[in-house]
């Protein structure tokens, strides 16, 4: 088989279009995507909400079937059963079989797997304890939070000690603690060998956590890369400036230098967009004998280039129409 | 492997839902209170015995037939809990057969709970028991296999409040079917040819009917009643097949 090794998801040109309404309204949920996971990694799957994020996963996962286009997981199309094998799935906000205790829950897993007896109940031990659930294994479904179900969700997807883990919104819902609780469990993954993709828009936790992301808008990918390339090329770095006791004339030197800025009594706020004005701006308080409160580079970050793409998308849409 | 333990997943399903075990203390009621009505009648109480009792596990077990079979499948959809278990190594039609075995072993069980309840009643009032009984008891299990797959079937793609109201539709018309080709021969012309193609296509659940010859203690050969059985099998298969091709078609949205 002609297939990278490395590269254990791959999407060529995928689209999906959905019928809607009584009239079958033609609505493209992913247009023409193409990207690829390669073993290892954390792979950020990045977009707002309706992007398409879900209609992809789905569509990896072989819950809906691909309009265009091809998918593949480990070289072999989706839906492949040995493919799937491999392959440990957390479905968004995941609704599970409320009747079912935990572990009758993560047994009835196991045995879809082909997992059986006292290998299996070792492994569900382990996995409750991973996932910081051993108190609640003989808890019916019903009775979880739902933090508590996005843990067992995450347990049943790592039942069959997966090499590729896909995770829709796993932190969505959840709060801070247990936010942070999932993202400890993605670099544990990573660390113990396994590949991981997660969707999400919350894009603080993608840049604590991946090695390269995908951004998706309205079906299509807006960018891609590692996150420092994306962050660097992307989007230009800000300086914030406080002083006090700038003279009346100094305040008006420095104005045309800034991009913005605020006066607050005897404070002004500036903000910068190049090194070269944070110079000249220097030279101005030097002048005018002002004092320097505070310098602080604003760091870029992935949400300022999903603004950025986010509007672009907007104004060809509005172009568009 | 896999379809037992979705079978076996779905029958604790079954045993955990509320509504089964009304329905059974119903069933169980209904055939008790034969005892009650058996005051009421002159002569003839063995028969009304034996009526009111398969009547009530006829028409309990058809309730838990459509009522959960309905669900098996749109439930899961609608629940999301299908996503994991497509996204395992399970084949669609693996899936659709597990819950269709889950809820035939939960409806054995239940006929095998209800008949005891009659078989103590009848016992209680020293009626003869005969062994068309037991035969006309296996093929009411028959018949709700055949209903079964029919909720199943419309459950792959139509809502739960649709596939109820189309089986118990395909109930009643398969209870008639000799009646239709009947009228059919009677309309003539393209009224035939329609009715008569409906007498064949629909499923002959009269055929399953063994009731009148307990009552009447008739007894059915055993060549008849392979036969019959043989009918609901294939009958059975071949819902389920157009089942697993519908299903396989779908996308879960």
């Amino acid at each position: 088989m002609n297939v990278d090794s490395e590269q254990i998801v791959t999407v060529d040109h995928l689209s999906k279009i959905f019928k809607v309404g009584f009239w079958g309204r033609r609505v493209t949920a992913v247009d023409e995507l193409s990207l690829d996971v390669r073993r290892g990694e954390i792979y950020g799957f990045l977009g707002p909400n309706g992007a398409g994020k879900t209609t992809t996963i789905k569509m990896l996962m072989g819950l809906i079937y691909p309009s265009r286009g091809t998918a593949r997981l480990f070289g072999r199309p989706v839906g492949d059963q040995a493919a799937k094998a491999k392959v440990g799935f957390l479905p968004e906000s995941p609704y599970f079989y409320d009747y079912l205790t935990s572990r009758e829950f993560l047994r009835f897993y196991g045995h879809l797997f082909g997992l059986l007896g006292a290998t299996l109940d070792k492994r569900i031990d382990e996995l409750l304890e991973l996932v910081g659930m051993t108190h609640a294994r003989d808890l019916q479904l019903r009775k979880f939070s739902k933090g508590m179900l996005q843990r067992v969700g995450i347990a049943q997807a790592l039942i069959n000690d997966p090499e590729l883990v896909i995770l829709d919104e796993p932190m969505s819902g959840l709060d801070p603690i247990g936010r942070k609780e999932v993202r400890d469990l993605i670099v544990r993954l990573k660390e113990s060998g396994k590949t991981v993709m997660f969707s999400s828009h919350i894009l603080h936790d993608a840049e604590l956590l991946c090695d390269r992301v995908a951004m998706i808008m309205k079906g299509k990918l807006v960018a891609c890369g590692q996150v420092s390339e994306l962050i660097d090329h992307g989007t230009t770095q800000e300086v914030e400036m406080v002083v006090d006791r700038l003279s009346p004339e100094g305040i008006e030197e420095l104005r045309p230098l800034a991009i913005k800025t605020l006066l607050h009594g005897e404070r002004v706020m500036a903000i910068f967009g190049s090194q070269r004005q944070v110079d000249e701006a220097l030279d101005v308080l030097r002048v005018h004998k002002a004092k320097l409160v505070s310098l602080i580079p604003h760091k870029a970050s992935l949400e300022d280039l999903f603004i950025r793409k986010a509007q672009g998308v907007q104004q060809v849409v509005e172009v568009h129409a | 492997m896999k379809v037992l333990s979705i079978a076996f997943n779905t029958f604790r399903e079954n045993l955990r839902d509320k509504l089964l075990y009304n329905l059974l203390i119903f069933a169980l009621l209904m055939i008790g209170s034969s005892l009650v009505l058996m005051r009421l009648t002159l002569g003839e109480f063995h028969r009304l015995i034996l009526d009111i009792g398969l009547g009530s596990i006829n028409f309990f077990g058809v309730l838990i037939a459509i009522f959960v079979g309905i669900g098996l499948v749109s439930k899961e959809i609608e629940k999301k809990t299908i996503y994991t278990i497509i996204s395992k190594p399970v084949a669609r039609f693996q899936f659709l057969l597990g819950k269709y075995v889950g809820l035939s072993l939960t409806l054995l069980i239940n006929t095998a709970v209800m008949a005891c309840g009659l078989l103590a009643v009848l016992s209680m009032q020293d009626v003869p028991i005969h062994a068309v009984l037991f035969k006309a008891l296996i093929m009411i299990v028959v018949e709700f296999m055949v209903i079964t797959a029919v909720a199943l079937l419309f459950s792959t793609f139509s809502s739960a409040t649709f596939s109820a109201i189309f089986t118990l539709a395909l109930y009643v018309i398969g209870h008639l079917t000799p009646d239709l080709k009947a009228f059919g021969e009677k309309m003539g012309g393209v009224g035939k040819t329609i009715l008569e193609g409906m007498y064949y296509i629909l499923p002959n659940l009269d055929r399953f009917n063994l009731k009148g010859h307990v009552t009447h203690q008739l007894d059915v050969s055993t060549g008849d009643l392979l036969a019959i059985g043989a009918y609901g099998m294939a009958y059975t298969t071949f819902l389920l097949t157009l089942a697993s091709i519908v299903f396989q078609r779908r996308d879960f949205r």
